[in-house]
């Protein structure tokens, strides 16, 4: 009795771990535009809603094949980032802050209703199946470890585009001082489509881990939208090491308690650690500043 | 002014025979919806307008539209004795989120997501308790309607709509009475200065975490109130119509889309997105799902871009000329 408690107590915790590594991938593309433009894209999870919808579109309707339909769901989300950057982000960088949360959101709305417009409400499945693994008495899913292994390359390749290109130095340059470097002579309105694109390329690639997994229909953005942008939160919104961070933590927070209790409250009680935490350390898990 | 004073009375005296002239349960029902909307839009405006933006709301909705049918369900307890113990709660949640955000100055785009967490929250812990609440499916308050009875004063169930049109109209009315007291009160001169310059206001000795809690205590309370007549008045309440993100979207966004800073522009929003969604559900019908929302938040876009201060805002502001 006690040992297959404790077995499945640790495919919770792996199935966790696989969790986090999708969640760090959602949050990424998020962390990184308002690290760079300090904007947050309410709207990031229809986003990816819209990838999934044309990769399923893509693969079942018009028999693209899958990694092909992949590549046109990232390439369409990249550009539809930097259209987003271009036509509703740029003429309200000037204004409040809250503006620019909110006119994303009206775009939520809006992609949200386009997808119903055009799929209707039924959910879609892209009926391809990849076949689980089973290690010991634990049967981990094969799609979440696809998606883990594919998290993993993202965020490594991110990172060193970032810390090993001269355009990604530049993104990091701009984020660190957005009024000086202008100045040094760096375009800032590129640097910000630039990393637009590049936001809506990483949420085209979360659509095609997250469309392997689950079913889409037009309101699965709100399923984890919030949660992303929790975990960009609390890892302190910018920090792009601080949201992989809580993106492994919220994971456990919910698979574990989702064991022990139900899933809804394994996500309450993340919601809950959330909270707390603001309190603790306004500016995320790994500030160096407590509350004050 | 006083002009202006006799023009809005008689306009109220207008609204309020609208009943009485027989509009049918139709455009009754429309115009209670739109009360009661305007009530909510201009409860979450009270603290919204002073740049504290809560995507919380639907956590307070939730509480009271749940809490009093809730205790009315389980326990045969009226909605005039659960109403108080819901906002007594709203209030208990209001202050444990508001004193550490405000004391630890949690602003901007921090409060909103930490209020959206709150509001996600409140709609998980009611799908969770599903054998209590009836999780996603929703409730409905036990009928305490006899045969041929149209209403309960007990249960607070009305049949008649012109008695709900009265009740909402009646919150509404409050609602602006306690807007214009705030504006009145000194603590309005104190927000102001607060949302524009903390540490300034600070300085001059206002006690900003304890202004902005008061206004967030009040601000809570009523749109809870706002859940329980919602709830009673619809008599189905689902986790997703009376909490979570949606609903505390769709307040933020309604009263924006009105104007926030002028006392009637969180009440023109919601007429004005009520009136957007009939009409377009008329025009189109119910053949293609989601063409009213699409152009919804089409405007809801151009609006935050080219009228900031929502459409009221503006008229108001063109009106009044460019030298305000």
């Amino acid at each position: 009795m006690d040992q297959i408690f404790d077995i499945f107590f640790l495919e919770a915790v792996l199935n966790g771990l696989l969790l986090g590594g999708l969640l760090a991938l959602l949050s990424l593309g998020l962390n990184l535009i308002f690290g760079v433009i300090d904007v947050v894209w309410i709207c990031y999870a229809e986003l990816i809603m819209v990838g999934m919808y044309t990769i399923w579109w893509l693969h079942t309707q018009q028999g693209v094949p899958l990694p092909l339909a992949f590549g046109g769901g990232i390439a369409l989300l990249a550009v539809l980032g930097a259209a987003l950057h271009q036509f509703v982000i740029r003429p309200v960088l000037a204004a409040e802050p809250i503006n620019q949360l909110l006119v994303t959101g009206g775009v939520l709305f809006l992609l949200q209703a386009l997808a119903t417009v055009a799929f209707g409400v039924e959910f879609r499945n892209l009926g391809v199946r990849i076949p689980g693994v089973v290690v010991g008495e634990m049967s981990l899913s094969g799609a979440r470890l696809v998606a883990f292994g594919m998290a993993m390359v993202a965020i490594a390749t991110t990172y060193l585009f970032l810390n090993r290109t001269y355009m990604g130095t530049a993104i990091r340059a701009i984020s660190q001082d957005r009024a000086v470097m202008p100045l040094m002579g760096v375009d800032a309105s590129r640097v910000y489509l630039l990393t637009s694109a590049i936001g809506g390329a990483l949420a085209g690639l979360a659509a095609c881990l997250l469309v392997l997994q689950y079913d889409v229909h037009p309101a699965i953005g709100l399923s984890f939208g919030p949660l992303t942008f929790l975990i960009c939160v609390l890892g302190g919104l910018g920090n792009l090491i601080g949201g992989f961070v809580a993106a492994f933590v919220f994971a456990q927070f919910i698979s574990v308690g989702g064991f022990f209790l139900q899933l809804e409250w394994g996500y309450v009680i993340a919601f809950v650690f959330f909270i707390a935490t603001m309190f603790w350390k306004p500016e995320g898990l790994l500030s160096k500043r407590a509350g004050r | 002014m006083t002009r202006s004073r006799s023009i809005g009375l008689v306009l109220l005296l207008l609204l309020a025979a609208v009943p009485l002239a027989g509009p049918g349960n139709y455009l009754l029902h429309l115009m209670v919806m739109a009360l009661l909307w305007s009530y909510v839009y201009t409860s979450w405006s009270i603290m919204g307008r002073l740049g504290l933006v809560s995507f919380g709301h639907g956590a307070f909705l939730g509480i009271g539209a749940y809490g009093v049918v809730m205790l009315w369900n389980h326990w045969a307890l009226s909605p005039w004795l659960g109403m108080p113990i819901a906002v007594l709660l709203s209030l208990a949640v209001a202050w444990v989120i508001g004193l550490p955000c405000f004391r630890f100055k949690i602003v901007g785009h921090y409060f909103a997501l930490v209020t959206l967490a709150l509001s996600e929250v409140a709609r998980l812990i009611i799908v969770g308790l599903r054998d209590h609440t009836g999780g996603s499916l929703g409730l409905t308050p036990k009928s305490d309607l006899a045969a041929g009875a149209t209403m309960s004063l007990k249960a607070m169930q009305f049949a008649d709509k012109a008695v709900w049109f009265y009740i909402a109209m009646a919150a509404w009315l409050l609602a602006l009475l306690v807007w214009r007291a705030v504006d009145r009160s000194m603590s309005r001169l104190a927000l102001e200065a607060i949302s524009e310059e903390e540490d300034a206001a600070a300085s001059i000795g206002i006690d900003v975490t304890r202004t902005k809690l008061r206004v967030t205590l009040l601000s809570a309370a009523m749109t809870c109130i706002g859940g329980v007549l919602i709830a009673q008045y619809q008599l189905y309440i689902n986790p997703e119509t009376v909490s979570g993100i949606s609903v505390s979207l769709q307040m933020v966004f309604g009263a924006i889309a009105g104007g926030l800073f002028v006392m009637l522009g969180p009440t023109f929003g919601a007429v004005f997105l009520l009136v957007l969604s009939e009409s377009l559900r008329v025009l189109i019908g119910n053949k293609v799902l989601g063409v009213d929302i699409t152009i919804y938040g089409l405007l809801l876009v151009l609006f935050i871009i080219y009228m900031p201060k929502g459409i009221l805002g503006t008229v108001q502001a063109r009106l009044v000329g460019p030298g305000r």
